[in-house]
Order: structure tokens, then sequence, then C-alpha cells
């Protein structure tokens, strides 16, 4: 009985000595600052204690910059610019994210730098406009066997000012984690500023790979239910230029952001020449069909193509076939030089769609893409 | 027993029974961390300061604590009491503890040997050259000085083996390597090379 009495105390013992040691030394030999941090030329400034990550600093002034792996270091979506920065202080944990341009340029991930000197930093403009939303589940329609379509009432602040092809991070409720966060496409108009409408496809457990957690959360909510969630954010800038076509490719998942810009284009600037490309595996994958043929029917400059990959002999389908590069090849002129793109699939859809836009003549920076 | 002075300790930890080459302990930042000599120096210095002050705090603890011929809870109750189950689990955490402490040391210090060490500093912590260290001294029944000489000779010789093999690597990049043998194929390679050469002292000292 005493063995198990004594060995409770030095146990314990020891660990609580360990442990205090520790507190100890780190009041003595961690800088606790405050450091002052300055966004955007002195359009945010605030003070920070030292050895606090960026993001969490950022976080707690309410300025929410992207990040979708709870500061883990894995998505690399933090990305900051430090204005006076010194290159060799980017951690070997960092590097694997940034091109050389990057890195000259001061880009940091915000996760992973531990504020321990005062900062000026930079980062795009409309995220000191990104807030925190409260919003309802206003309705969950299935649209095939794995996509749902999901929108969300806002309803405090009521109003959200998205552009086209911008994106929300839900926040999810995480027994381990407390609030992880998953980035979603809106797909609805721009017009619609009190709703907002995401496709949402189900990533069941495959093999080892768990269940996605966004989408199986949101794929479990119902009418009514609460959410909350961050935004917009988004990198894409729409050249309003009414001449200007743009093209916009879509696979698997990928939906979201297309139907964002048809709908918005169609309502807020008619007459600007939209191509709308979307691949899929068969039959039971297409969605929204329908109502981008009434669309095209309806407005002559809005072109719509569906091609499946996989398409099974029993399937009823008088569309395209085949990969959606070789569609995007065979229905668009040859000089693209002007127009713009805007792809969102996975990488190897992305891969094959770029080579086809360059071989018709677009420069690579109006190509933007989002791989997943 | 008769235990070897306090001098042969240090040198035959450091030589003949190189913690490394020897006993293959603490292979894993070795392997990681030897592919140049300036990042080497530093976590071998880290390892250095690191084996020294643990095996002098769990040679303490060890005696003092868990020991029933010689812990103040055996002689305070009259009975001996033997706690010394606790050794792995207590010794570790004073290892994690004290690395979780040289980090924050090295952060304050130098940011460029923190930025050079980067993610390998807690590495340390499940460095087994370190835990070795600790259980060694325990068995051979070492007093406080000749394990306090026996953790800081495991450490120099943990540090004279990494910094030789990244000095060695440093030369290999310029070399033809088969493909298969590329990077850790030939690190391995080489350390067995260096361990025969370290037979070379056996005649020296021994433990």
């Amino acid at each position: 009985m005493i063995v198990f009495l004594w060995t409770t105390i030095v146990f314990s013992g020891t660990l609580v000595g360990l442990g205090l040691l520790l507190q100890v030394a780190a009041r003595y030999l961690v800088d606790p600052g405050p450091f002052l941090v300055n966004v955007n030329e002195g359009a945010r400034e605030f003070s920070v204690e030292g050895g606090t990550t960026l993001l969490t600093a950022l976080y707690e002034e309410e300025i929410f910059i992207p990040s979708a792996c709870g500061g883990q270091g894995t998505c690399g979506h933090c990305k900051v610019r430090l204005l006076d920065s010194d290159p060799t202080k980017v951690l070997p944990t960092e590097k694997p994210f940034f091109t050389r341009l990057e890195l000259s340029q001061g880009t940091r991930l915000a996760c992973q730098l531990k504020v321990k000197e005062n900062l000026k930093l930079k980062i795009p403009d409309h995220l000191l406009d990104v807030q925190i939303y409260k919003a309802l589940v206003s309705s969950t329609v299935d649209v095939t066997y794995d996509m749902k379509e999901i929108r969300l009432r806002l309803v405090e602040p009521q109003e959200m000012n998205y552009s086209f092809g911008h994106f929300v991070q839900i926040e999810i409720p995480d027994p381990d984690e407390g609030t992880i966060r998953r980035a979603y496409s809106i797909s609805s108009s721009v017009k619609e500023t009190n709703e907002i409408e995401m496709n949402v496809r189900l990533h069941p457990a495959r093999g080892r790979i768990p269940a996605g957690r966004g989408s199986t959360y949101l794929h479990g909510l119902k009418q009514g239910d609460e959410v909350f969630l961050t935004g917009p954010y988004g990198e894409f800038e729409l050249d309003e230029d009414p001449d200007v076509q743009l093209v916009c490719v879509g696979g698997g998942a990928g939906m979201a952001p297309m139907k964002n810009l048809v709908l918005s284009i169609l309502d807020e600037i008619p007459g600007k020449p939209v191509w709308l490309f979307f691949g899929c595996r068969g039959t039971p994958d297409i969605f929204y069909l329908d109502m981008y043929k009434e669309l095209s029917e309806q407005y002559p400059d809005f072109n719509v193509v569906y091609a499946l990959s996989e398409l099974k002999e029993d399937e009823e389908w008088d569309g395209d076939t085949g990969f959606i590069h070789l569609s995007v090849d065979k229905y668009l002129e040859d000089n693209l030089r002007k127009h713009q793109a805007f792809l969102c699939g996975p990488p190897p859809m992305i891969n094959a769609v770029t080579e086809v836009l360059l071989d018709k003549n677009m420069r690579l920076n109006r190509i933007f893409y989002d791989k997943f | 027993m008769d235990q070897p002075s306090f001098w042969i300790v240090l040198v035959a930890a450091i030589f003949t029974n190189n913690i490394l080459l020897r006993y293959f302990l603490g292979m894993c930042s070795f392997l990681a961390v030897s592919k140049r000599v300036e990042t080497a120096v530093g976590l071998g210095i880290a390892v250095v300061f690191v084996c020294t002050a643990t095996s002098a705090l769990n040679w303490l603890l060890y005696y003092g604590l868990l020991n029933p011929s010689t812990s103040i809870i055996s002689k305070a109750m009259g009975q001996e009491l033997d706690l010394r189950f606790l050794q792995f689990i207590l010794f570790i955490a004073v290892i994690a503890g004290f690395v979780q402490l040289v980090e924050m040391i090295v952060e304050r210090v130098s940011e460029s040997l923190y930025m050079a060490l980067g993610i390998y500093l807690p590495l340390i912590t499940v460095n087994c050259a370190i835990l070795g260290a600790c259980l060694f001294m325990v068995i051979r029944e070492y007093d406080f000085l000749r394990s306090v000489a026996y953790g800081l000779g495991s450490g120099l010789g943990w540090m004279l083996a990494i910094v030789s093999m990244a000095s060695i690597r440093e030369r290999l990049r310029f070399s033809n390597i088969p493909k298969p043998l590329k990077e850790v194929g030939i690190v391995m390679i080489v350390t067995g090379i260096m361990a025969m050469a370290f037979i070379g002292f056996a005649g020296m000292v021994s433990l």
C-alpha cells in the first residue's frame, strides 16, 4: 500500500517540480514584450505578448486571414508579407510553401511565426473587412448522391458583400481542438448579400484516409441549425470589361465557384461572354445542368458544356465524353489572348486545361486556379 | 566495487565506449542532422549540455528517491522502499523538461543557432543516447562524479561522431555515389566504417 502512495507522491512531485522550473525559466528567458504589430501601413496596429504566434494574435484582433489547418503549418494558407523581413529567419517548416518570389518578398506563414519583435506586415486589404458571421441553415438539398447544396442565411451581421469567386471559412466545432476551419467556395450570386450557398461533396472515410471533417459536419446539418463562418476571402480578380470572355472550367467537386461566377456575371455584367465547362465521371454526378441549359437559351453570351469521363454503356447521354480539357480544346477559338480563365478541380485536370489554354494563346497570368 | 577513475570514465565514454559508434544509440538525429557541420556542432553542443545535466539530475533522483538502500524515503520510513520501477518514466520526464529549457535558452541567446536547429531541437527529447547514458550510469553503479563524467563523455562522444559524420557528408556531396545508396544508405555504410575505426582505440582504456 505504502508503495503506491509514495509512487504517486514521487511521480507527481517530480513532474510538478519540472513544470515549475519551466514556468520560472519561461518568465526570465522569453521576452514578454509587448510588441507592436502594424498591419498595412497603419490600417491596424495592436500590441502582442512575446512568443504568441502571429496567427493567434491576428485572430484575437479579429483579423481573419485564411487558415485551413488550424495553425499546424500544413495548409500554407496563412501567408503574410513582412515589410522589413530577414529571409534567414524563415523556418524549415515554412519553406516548402513559398515560391522564390514569395521568399524574396518576405512572405511568412503566420501560424509558424512567433512574435519576438515589432512587426510591419502587409495583407490583402479586403482581409481587413473579413468578419465573423452567425448564420442559420435555411435549406439543405441533395443535388446528387454525394453532393449537397446548403444555403445559409446570415443573422449577425446580416449582410456580406462578397465578390466574384470568393470563399468563406466554416467554423467546425471539434471536441479535441476547439474549432477547426474549412474553406468553401460561395456558389450563390454576388447579388444575394443575405444568403450564402455552398456545394459540399461528402468525403467518406476511404481505407486509411479518415472522413472529411468539414463535409461530414456540413452534411449533418439540418434546417435551422446555427453555423459560424468567417469571410469573404478570395484572390481572384475578375476583369469586368464586358468584351473579355471568361472561361470557367470545373471538375468533380469544383462546381461552387463556377456557379457563383456564372450567376454573378449574368446578374451584374449582362452581355459579357462566359463559357462554362464542367467535367464529371458519369450521369449520377451531373447536377445543375438543366438550370444552365435554360440560362444559355435565355442569354446568348453564356455557353455550357458538360463532359463525362467514365460513361457506362447503359447510361443515356447526348453530350461530350472524355476528359474536360478535350472539350475546352474543341469549343474555344484559338485566339484567347485577351481573355480570362478560372479553373477549379483536381490537379491533373488543372494542369491539362492550363496546357490547352496556353496553346490557345491565353496568357498565364490570366489563368486563375484553385487546386484541391 | 572498484571503480575506474573520473578521467578514465570520461575518456572511455568518448572513445572506446562511444555511445553512438559502440552502442548505436541516438541514430535518428545522427542520420537526420548530419548534413552540415555547423548544424551538427550546434546539435552536438545541445546534446552535451543536456546529457551532462540530466545524468547529474537523474543520479540525484535515482539515489535520492528511487533506490531502496539510499533513498531519503527509506531512511525516513525506517523501511526499504523500492521505487526503481519509476526510473524510465522519470528519467524521460527530466530529459524532456531539460530539453524545453535548452530550447528556451538557445532561442534567447542565439537566433541563428535556433534557426539552424529549428525543428530538430525537440528531437533531443527522444534521443536515446541521452536516456541510454542515464541507464548505463545506473547499471554500472557509478557514483555522482563518475556519472557526470560519463554523461559528459557520452555527450562529447556523440558530438564527435556527428561532427565527423557531417564533415564526411559535406565532402560526399562531390562524390559519385550509386543511386540506391544515396543519402541514408551511404551514411549507414560510413557509420559502420567509422565504428570499426573506433575499435582502434580499444586497447587505450576500458570501462
